[in-house]
Order: structure tokens, then C-alpha cells, then sequence
């Protein structure tokens, strides 16, 4: 039997399961905390986007939420200044890597990055930090959806879909540092790689870098990564 | 736990190793330092040199390899035991001295002392190491042996009492060895400073049939080589420490993560592995008791990151090697998902001494609060290049000028660079911060794993700073936005300063971005990673503000904003070295018979600089790079 714990999360008390992630109570509960790469079934959480940094009452710096278990009594801020400013920070550098074409983008209006700069105010242009440049080849050998890496933000979640879900293994993560890429082995374009064109991983993606080809296909996108949503679909 | 008492099989083991080094002392010994330091140096020339000049004299002596010293600039080193002598260490040997040495001192009896460093032990005739300035600082623990005893040998080390401090373990319980780790107070000399008592509790304590012990040889810091050179001069130490805490925790099976960049440290501590699982040291039944203990060697494929724990441990398990979000602590869930103890190779070499000699032996050097000492490898503007042990708590400056000679050539100290990429720099205003791990950390440096650098006059911290971003950078493992971008733009807006551009706000910027990716990032390499900027920008701001400000580099040292020029008043006539050390013909000849740099052709190479005679010294280096003559009519 799991006990149920209570946390304050910007003053309003909520009850969960104990050693649940602060960032799902959180979401599950109404409160907006942005993310990335956070995937709740995940064990281990990926904490790579470093974006659902919250304070925590008694602990000395801002933390991840999606890497904090919940513990009785916990006090939760989801805004202070420290926090906006790294979120700010790390915003900003996923821009700097991002190809800000909005109104080119089949993503438009239904992408994570957008929702995240509306709700933390943070205009999307390249600001403080000139943009990264570099030549991606779009990848749009799959019959219905295509992959450009110009527009990937690196949260993995493509790679957990293709991996857990359809259970392939077409992609993953490859090179290091500046160079880190989503990709299938050898590079090959996905049409070639042992991917079935399954296209959950279209589903998931949280912006517009796996995308539909045919403008009129939407994607499902997770409500939770979005503001303003009350209920996890 | 000792089903029969270890004692009795050690007794007869470190008999017949006592037996094999009694019989090698009445023939002279040549001690070669042939760690990788020494072999750079040519060492293995010497070695061979040595071995035929006593074939071809028909004298009897053995030549025998050993490790590293720590006198690194005095390389090729090697030390004669001749009965009747003092063991007497000779630097700097060449074919010709070794001649010399074999003619005069093996044959005859002059063991030539004008080319001899120091005595060994103590004797009527000549100094010993300890005499010399640095002697008063220096205490060797875990240094004690390197360079003097054969590594590839295990009778060497037990000849020693090595393995002793086991035995003593064996006969007592496994929680003894963890009382005794953890009222010596020993703090995990990787960097951090967690003490290693505490990590081993957490383990033992979270149980299951399977804990690992790890020790972490990723070292990987330029201008690092501590953990090399003990591992090449003196493996059985670490493992020693290895097999002591397996007791402790109740492993059974554990690795060492050596980089593939080390194959000599590879292959001497695989053949200490294979020698002391042959003396029953290692294995099973260790020393005829129940406790059974393996070790494996895992070769790291040399990706600077995979000295992080985390991703150590997942490269272990042939995963990427990304670093993870931390707790679980290896301690609790680590190698396969099990407690691990990981420590440094440094960490477990302290284990037998504290074993053999006491906790309370142990607290009574160095500091209260980080007893022991620490090791660093001395490297950059200094006399004395090498390996120094020294007590914490001595102060940098004592290091620095007492231990390490101070800087060559009246040289003039400007910055010391502590803890390699994750360290800081420090200037004279700091130096009398003692080193232990939280003086060293509240003055912005770490402890780190023992790199230090001395800097002088010419070495730009723009550029200083600039250098360590780029291997920061470029080891990213880019898996978080902070480390992965945000030392890429830190790295962008360096390399801008060191060209001049910038201004006020991008100064702000830096600091600013150094402080999030500090405070954000997921790993301690990516949280340490802007401490060489933070550092620089705090205590030489000046030198940042003349980058941007009036695009001048007082090191003379960024080469957009240098120009090298000749002054005429210095030139000679007569003299034309310059012209052809120039490798682009920029420099001609006027008219007056003077030189000339064509600015347009120079590429900037210091050729003609180092060429020019000093006593004309007449190219220099301006900055900011404009010539007089323009100057003048600026001015006009």
C-alpha cells in the first residue's frame, strides 16, 4: 500500500502518492511547471532539458522537479527568482540551437517551445545568445512524416516511443556535446533504417522536428505539457 | 571469519620475498624511472645504455625498472645501490654520463658526485632529498614507494611488509576496517572531498548479495598525472586498498576503470592483479580465510566525462557513458543496478597505510578537517616539474616556491591554475590560502584531482580561461542545455574577447551565463565546468576589461590583438637572423639596411623574435597591435 503524502505547492495543499515526482503532482494538479524531457512512465528520469526547475522550502538552490520525490510537508514555489532566471537561461540556450521559422513550421501553435515562452513571457528570438549555426539535411525519405533535425529540442521522447512503445529501435541519441543527435545507425534516412513508420514517435514529439507531411494530420501532443490544462487526457 | 589464520601463509610469502631481495643486495642495483614521465624523457635508451655498458665491462648488477620518483625534470633519473654506498639518484642521464657512471662508479669506486642529485639514505658524504628546501615540506605516504620499487614485481612490494596491513584486516572484523576509515576521517581525494567512510557505510548498509567496488583511474585533467604515475609505480598499494575495502563492504568482485590512454599503467597493474591472485592475495579464499575478493580491469575509452560517476558506471555497462541525475548514490544503486563504493585511485592507496599505522597516525597530519595529504602534479612556469606529496594545510605559496623552486628564469608569478578544467585560477593575493578541500573551494578553486599549473607574465587568463572552455566544451557529453550550449556560447564569447570584441554587456553576459550553467547543470562536470571563467573574471577583471576596452592583451599573448615589430633603434646593420627565420618572407630589408615586418604577409609565429639576437632584442610584440608610425599620425 502506497501512503499518500501532502505537499504545498504554491500555496495550495495537495495530496499524493508518496515519493511521486514534484513535476507530475504538480501537472496533474493544474499547475504549470514547463518541461521538455520529462516522461512520466520513466524510472529514471532524463532531466536533460533542465527547464521544471522549482524551489523546495529548506533546500539551498532550485531543483528539478522531475527528478524530486515528494515528501510530507514539502514546500513547493514554482516561480522565485532564481528559478525564472534558470529557466530563462536554459530557454533561451534551447533557442539558440532552435530554428525560430515559427510561421514555416507545421508545429505552429500546437509546439511545447511556444507554450513555454507565452507562459514565462520569454520572447522567441535569438536575444542574449547568438544562434548555433548549422546545415541539417531534412530527412523525408518516410512516406507520411519527415524529421528536421533543425528543429529538435533533444528530449528523447521519440526514442523512448520508439524503443518501449513499438518496441524497434530505429533511433537514438548519437555523438556528444554540441554534436549530440537523434539518429538512426549509421545515419542512414529512416526510410532505409529498420524504422517501420510506425509513427509514434511523430505523436510524441514535442515540437515541430518529427512532423506530418500532410499538413491536415495533427498530432496528439500530451495535454500535460501544455498550460492551462486541468485534466492528463 | 578466517577458516585458517592468514597470518601463517603471509609469514612464508613475505619470507621468501625478503629471501629474493637479501640475495639481489650484494651486487649493485640500477633503479631506472621508467614510468611513462621517465620514458618521454628516454629513459628506456638510458636503460639500455646501462645494460650494455655493464655486459661489455663484465660486471655483475642488475638494472631494474621502477616508477615514478616525482623529480620529473631532472628525467631520465636513476638511482645506484652499490654495496658499500649510499643509494645515490643521478638525474638527467644520457649515454655519455651513464658511461661515465658505469666506468667510474661500478668499476671504480668514485660515484661521481657532481652529477648525482641526492643520497637515499643518509650518510657522512652527501645530502639526501629531504635536506633540500622542499624536504621540510614534503611527506610521502602514499608516495612513499614510487619510483623505488619494481612495479612489475609483487616481491618488490612485499619485500616491503606489503599485504600486511590485510593480514591484520583478516584477523579482525570487516567493521573494524570501516571504524578505522571512518575515524581517520579520509575525504575521497577525486576532487569533492566526500568522505570515504560515510560512502562505504551507505553501502554496506543498503546490503544484497552483490556490491562492487570501483576504483576510478579516468583521470583525465590536462596537466594531470597523479593517478598514473601511482598506478604504474606502485599498483599493489591500490590494490591493497582495493581488497580492503571489498572486506569492509562485503564485495566480492570489483574493477578498475583505467583510461586506454594509460597502457603502461594497463599493464603493470594487470600484472599486479595476476601476481597477487597467484600469491592468494587475490581470489578466492583470499590468504586461506573465506573471504574471496576478484579484481578486473575495465579500460575506458577516453571520453573525459566517464570520470563522472554516473556515466563511469554506464559506460561500465557498455551504455553511452552519460552522466545520470543523482540520488540513487552509487552507493545505493550503482554497477548493474547494485551498491558500489567508487573511489579514486589516490583514496584507496591511503587505506593500507591508515590500516597498517592507525587512524590516529593519519589525523595527526594535515588538517582537522582534511587529515592526510594531498598529492599534486606540479606543471607551467616552475623549477621543479613533478610529483609533490605534501601535508594539506601547507599553503600554496609554500608549494609553489619552497617545494616546487619557485618560477625559472626570475619569472614573475601572475595566476595558479588548481583542479584542472573544473578548478580555478588563483593570483598571489591567494596564495597563502591553505590547500585542503574547503579553503581551497570557499577561494572559487577546488581541490579537484591534484593538477596544478603555475602561470607567469605571458600567459593571457583571457586565453587561460578561453582554453579550458574549449576542453569543457568540447568533452560535453551534451546530454543537459546548460553544458551542452551553454559552454559553447561561454566559449563563443571568450573567443570574442580574446579578439577584442565585446563590451561592457558582454562581460555581464559571461558571468551571468557562468553562474546559471553553475547552478543548473545535471553532472559536476557541467557545474565546475565554468569555474576557470568565474575565477578570471573575478580577480584578473582588468585583463578582460583591456581585451574589449582598448583591444589590447597585456600578456601579449591573443594574436588578433598583438603585432610584431621591429624598432629600429635596436636593429643592427649587420645582422639578418630574422629574415630567414621568417617563414612567409614578411621581413625585408630598407633601405638604411634595417628590417622591416610587412604586417600584411606576418602570420605571427614568434620565429623572428626567438631568432633575433638578444643582444638586440629588437623585434617586439605590441598590443594593441598598432604601429608607432600609425600611432603618430593618430595622434597628430
Amino acid at each position: 500500500m502506497s501512503t499518500s503524502v501532502t505537499v504545498t505547492i504554491d500555496d495550495r495543499q495537495i495530496k499524493a502518492r508518496a515519493g511521486e515526482k514534484l513535476l507530475w503532482v504538480a501537472l496533474e494538479n493544474g499547475i504549470y511547471i514547463p518541461h521538455l524531457c520529462a516522461i512520466k512512465e520513466e524510472s529514471r528520469p532524463n532531466a536533460s532539458c533542465r527547464l521544471c526547475f522549482v524551489e523546495i522550502e529548506g533546500v539551498d538552490r532550485p531543483v528539478t522537479s522531475c527528478t524530486r520525490p515528494i515528501e510530507e510537508g514539502m514546500v513547493v514555489k514554482t516561480r522565485s527568482l532564481r528559478v525564472d532566471r534558470l529557466v530563462k537561461t536554459a530557454f533561451e540556450l534551447i533557442l539558440s540551437d532552435h530554428n525560430l521559422k515559427c510561421r514555416e513550421c507545421p508545429a505552429n501553435r500546437n509546439c511545447v517551445l511556444q507554450a513555454i515562452a507565452k507562459e514565462r513571457r520569454i520572447k522567441l528570438r535569438y536575444d542574449r545568445f547568438k544562434p548555433i549555426v548549422r546545415e541539417f539535411a531534412l530527412d523525408d525519405s518516410p512516406a507520411e512524416f519527415a524529421f528536421d533535425r533543425s528543429r529538435c529540442v533533444l528530449c528523447g521522447k521519440c526514442i523512448r516511443a520508439d524503443r518501449e512503445e513499438a518496441k524497434i529501435g530505429a533511433i537514438g541519441f548519437a555523438r556528444r556535446g554540441i554534436n549530440r543527435v537523434v539518429t538512426t545507425f549509421k545515419d542512414l534516412p529512416l526510410a532505409e533504417s529498420i524504422c517501420t513508420e510506425c509513427m509514434l514517435c511523430v505523436d510524441v514529439c514535442p515540437v515541430g522536428a518529427l512532423y506530418y507531411k500532410k499538413s491536415q494530420r495533427q498530432k496528439k501532443g500530451n495535454p500535460l505539457d501544455y498550460p492551462g490544462n486541468k485534466s492528463s487526457g | 571469519m578466517s577458516a585458517t589464520d592468514p597470518r601463517k601463509i603471509y609469514t612464508k610469502l613475505l619470507a621468501e620475498s625478503k629471501e629474493k631481495a637479501g640475495s639481489r643486495q650484494d651486487k649493485p642495483q640500477i633503479l631506472i624511472g621508467t614510468a611513462t614521465c621517465g620514458i618521454a624523457a628516454g629513459a628506456l635508451q638510458v636503460r639500455d645504455d646501462f645494460i650494455r655498458e655493464i655486459k661489455e665491462k663484465g660486471l655483475e648488477a642488475d638494472v631494474i625498472e621502477v616508477g615514478c620518483m616525482g623529480h620529473c625534470y631532472a628525467e631520465p633519473l636513476a638511482v645506484i645501490a652499490k654495496p658499500g654506498f649510499p643509494p645515490i639518484c643521478y638525474g638527467h642521464l644520457d649515454e655519455g654520463l651513464v658511461h661515465r657512471l658505469v666506468e667510474d662508479f661500478l668499476v671504480g669506486d668514485d660515484p661521481s658526485y657532481e652529477y648525482a642529485l641526492a643520497a637515499l639514505e643518509r650518510n657522512d658524504v652527501f645530502p639526501i632529498f629531504e635536506d633540500f628546501p622542499r624536504g621540510a615540506y614534503e611527506k610521502k605516504l602514499i608516495l612513499e614507494n614510487c619510483g623505488f620499487i619494481d612495479a612489475l614485481n609483487i616481491d618488490s612490494y612485499l619485500a616491503l611488509e606489503g599485504y600486511n596491513a590485510l593480514v591484520e584486516a583478516l584477523i579482525q572484523e570487516p567493521a573494524w576496517v570501516l571504524e578505522e576509515i571512518k575515524v581517520a576521517n579520509l575525504r575521497g581525494r577525486g576532487g569533492a572531498g566526500f568522505p570515504a567512510g560515510l560512502k562505504w557505510e551507505v553501502c554496506l548498509k543498503s546490503g544484497g548479495d552483490e556490491i562492487y567496488v570501483i576504483c576510478n583511474a579516468d583521470e583525465g585533467d590536462p596537466g594531470a598525472f597523479m593517478d598514473r604515475s601511482i598506478l604504474e609505480s606502485d599498483p599493489h598499494l591500490v590494490i591493497e586498498g582495493m581488497i580492503l575495502c571489498a572486506y569492509a563492504v562485503g564485495a566480492k568482485k570489483g574493477y578498475l576503470y583505467i583510461r586506454a590512454e594509460y597502457p603502461r599503467a594497463v599493464k603493470h597493474v594487470q600484472v599486479a592483479i595476476d601476481q597477487a591472485r597467484e600469491k592468494g592475495l587475490l581470489g578466492s579464499s583470499i590468504l586461506g580465510t573465506t573471504f574471496s575478493f576478484d579484481l578486473e580491469i575495465f579500460q575506458g575509452a577516453g571520453a573525459f566525462v566517464c570520470g563522472e560517476a554516473t556515466a563511469l558506471v554506464n559506460s561500465m555497462e557498455g551504455k553511452i557513458g552519460l552522466p545520470e541525475s543523482r540520488p540513487p548514490r552509487l552507493a545505493q544503486q550503482g554497477f548493474r543496478g547494485k551498491p558500489t563504493v567508487l573511489n579514486n585511485v589516490k583514496t584507496f592507496a591511503y587505506v593500507p597505510l591508515i590500516m597498517k599505522r592507525g587512524a590516529d597516525w593519519f589525523k595527526g597530519i594535515g588538517t582537522p578537517e582534511s587529515p592526510g595529504t594531498a598529492v599534486f602534479s606540479l606543471v607551467g612556469k616552475i623549477v621543479n616539474t613533478g610529483l609533490v606529496e605534501v601535508p594539506m594545510g601547507t599553503t600554496l605559496r609554500q608549494l609553489i616556491y619552497d617545494v616546487g623552486g619557485g618560477l625559472p628564469n626570475g619569472r614573475e608569478f601572475k595566476a595558479v591554475q588548481i583542479g584542472g578544467p573544473s578548478g580555478g585560477c588563483l593570483p598571489e593575493a591567494e596564495l597563502d590560502v591553505p590547500i585542503d578541500f574547503d579553503s581551497l573551494h570557499d577561494a572559487g578553486a577546488i581541490m579537484g584531482s591534484g593538477g596544478l599549473v603555475v602561470m607567469d607574465q605571458d600567459d593571457c587568463m583571457v586565453a587561460v580561461a578561453r582554453y579550458f572552455l574549449d576542453f569543457t566544451q568540447h568533452e560535453s557529453c551534451g546530454k543537459c542545455t546548460f553544458c551542452r550550449l551553454g559552454t559553447r556560447h561561454m566559449l563563443d564569447i571568450l573567443t570574442d574577447i580574446t579578439k577584442g570584441k565585446g563590451d561592457r554587456d558582454t562581460l555581464d553576459l559571461l558571468e551571468e551565463l557562468a553562474e546559471d550553467v553553475r547552478d543548473g547543470s545535471l553532472c559536476n562536470l557541467g557545474r565546475t565546468a565554468p569555474n576557470p571563467v568565474l575565477t578570471t573574471l573575478k580577480y584578473f577583471h582588468d585583463e578582460y576589461r583591456a581585451h574589449i576596452e582598448e583591444g589590447r592583451c597585456p600578456a601579449l599573448s591573443c594574436r588578433d590583438l598583438i603585432l610584431y615589430y621591429i624598432d629600429p633603434p635596436r636593429c643592427s646593420k649587420l645582422c639578418n637572423v630574422c629574415v630567414g627565420s621568417c617563414p612567409t618572407e614578411a621581413i625585408f630589408t630598407r633601405e638604411d639596411g634595417l628590417k622591416e615586418i610587412d604586417q600584411e604577409k606576418c602570420v605571427k609565429c614568434d620565429n623572428c623574435r626567438k631568432a633575433c639576437p638578444p643582444e638586440y632584442s629588437a623585434v617586439v610584440k605590441l598590443s594593441p597591435p598598432v604601429l608607432p608610425s600609425d600611432k603618430e599620425r593618430k595622434a597628430k
